[in-house]
């Protein structure tokens, strides 16, 4: 599974990064971003989805592999 | 440095002809219909507007008021959610729905920026404030937070009932609030007079309420002075500093910023806090699972916001228009209830329950869109300190006397009085 922030639809509530902070941070501004290259590890596919369903502008894509 | 002589005295002459706009007659009294005369400022609607919005929502879903001159209620959060994205059609230069409308011309800049502002402005105003208020650097204000909310329950010590409302939930944002902009703590109990004189009073004739709303910018324009002749590491000489297009931000937009970010934050977690206070005192199922499983707060906090959502906002329709079958016009209001939007049954399951283990919770509380509310972490931060410094020192309390249990008319709604029995 990878994750993925639509820039154009983040709006930094934050939501992401209190929900499932091993995979998503802040930026300087407070809009969330992707920690690393957006490969959910083992075991965090449940937080990735909690944050995406989480958010409130809907600006979380998740792209399941395979 | 050459001084900075943006604020003389005067600064406001002239500003009468400026905000020369439209008035709208005062209509006040018992709501005929809600569907067609409704008013956020009626005693039934402060007293429990779910009810209210739930009806709406199913017979109309938009309702209509020809109080304020002219306003629209959408009551679905379908509706809402549009609304706040539609920049284009809805404009921000008034978000307190009132019986005074600036001017056009006040757009896209409005009266506080960035709150009040449009696009394109909006954004570089936004910007500015944007990185005093992220999660890391609002991380930085908690430890002396959940100290002063220890304090505050020290001094219930001997007292049976409490008021949490007047006593603890109000008194966390004001002290917050004042040493990020370097105001004097002491200072606090002058904020409430400002919020009430902005937020309330709304139907009170429009030249007392021009009166009232200078008695805040007087106490701005003296902060500002003092900010001038003793710079020092706070948001108001962040934004005496401040630059915008190569140049120092205009007096105007310097004091309406202040003005947004002392009035903005205040009432709106002082309700969060309360209502989440209240909720618990009412359900001891929820307080004594939420005090035995602090790592639920969270979760749990969120639920609060959606319930209870404290803010709602308002908008200007820009033009003529037919909209979601409804015809509006041209400066007709919007009063964009995100509270409403959060009971909606389209968007929610089990809407109208507090469900303080829910997991998926796309709530609106701080907003959709542009003006997500830029003070949305240090909101967080607040609540969640707050209730977990009460949890741990009171984890058992009720409601002492639930007819004695006050909320804000307006906007902004939470319990005002609100006594609690803590032993």
């Amino acid at each position: 599974m990878k994750i993925h922030i639509g820039a154009e639809r983040c709006q930094g509530h934050g939501r992401c990064y209190d929900r499932a902070p091993g995979l998503f941070g802040e930026d300087d501004e407070g809009y969330g971003k992707v920690l690393g290259d957006g490969v959910v590890p083992p075991g965090q596919e449940r937080d990735a989805r909690l944050a995406a369903a989480n958010c409130p502008e809907r600006a979380i894509d998740l792209l399941e592999e395979g | 440095m050459a001084a900075d002589d943006r604020f003389t005295e005067d600064f406001r002459d002239g500003r009468e002809e400026e905000i020369i706009g439209t008035i709208s007659e005062v209509i006040t009294g018992p709501v005929a219909d809600w569907a067609t005369d409704f008013s956020h400022l009626e005693p039934e609607w402060s007293a429990d507007p779910y009810p209210i919005q739930d009806d709406l929502r199913q017979r109309c879903p938009i309702a209509r008021t020809e109080r304020f001159g002219g306003a629209w209620l959408p009551t679905r959060y379908e509706d809402v959610a549009a609304i706040a994205y539609d920049t284009e059609r809805f404009s921000s230069r008034s978000i307190i729905l009132s019986n005074f409308r600036p001017p056009r011309e006040l757009a896209p800049i409005g009266g506080s920026p960035p709150i009040s502002s449009d696009p394109p402005f909006h954004r570089d105003a936004r910007k500015l404030l944007l990185p005093a208020f992220t999660k890391a650097e609002i991380a930085k204000q908690e430890p002396a937070t959940r100290a002063f909310c220890h304090s505050l329950i020290d001094a219930f010590q001997g007292q049976d009932v409490v008021d949490a409302g007047g006593d603890y939930a109000q008194h966390i944002p004001v002290r917050v609030i004042a040493d990020m902009l370097g105001f004097p703590p002491e200072d606090g109990p002058q904020f409430r007079v400002f919020v009430e004189d902005l937020l309330e009073g709304i139907n009170l004739p429009p030249d007392e309420r021009i009166e009232r709303v200078s008695r805040l910018f007087d106490y701005l324009l003296i902060q500002v002075h003092d900010h001038i002749d003793n710079p020092r590491d706070d948001l108001t000489t962040y934004l005496l500093n401040a630059e915008l297009y190569g140049q120092k931000l205009t007096p105007d937009h310097v004091v309406g910023t202040m003005a947004l970010l002392l009035i903005a934050g205040i009432d709106t977690t002082w309700s969060a806090i309360g209502a989440s206070l209240w909720h618990l005192a009412k359900n001891p199922e929820d307080r004594a699972r939420l005090a035995a499983e602090p790592g639920l707060l969270p979760t749990a906090m969120e639920e609060f916001l959606r319930a209870y959502a404290p803010v709602t906002m308002a908008r200007l329709v820009k033009e003529d228009m037919r909209w979601h079958g409804v015809d509006m016009k041209a400066d007709d209001w919007i009063l964009l209830s995100f509270p409403a939007a959060n009971r909606d049954p389209a968007q929610f399951d089990r809407a109208g329950e507090v469900i303080i283990d829910r997991e998926v919770n796309r709530h609106a509380a701080f907003g959709l869109g542009i003006h997500r509310c830029v003070g949305s972490h240090l909101a967080r931060m607040e609540l969640r300190v707050a209730l977990e410094v009460w949890l741990a020192r009171i984890p058992e309390f009720t409601l002492a006397d639930p007819a004695a249990v006050t909320w804000a008319a307006g906007q902004i709604r939470g319990p005002r009085a609100l006594p609690l029995r803590i032993r």
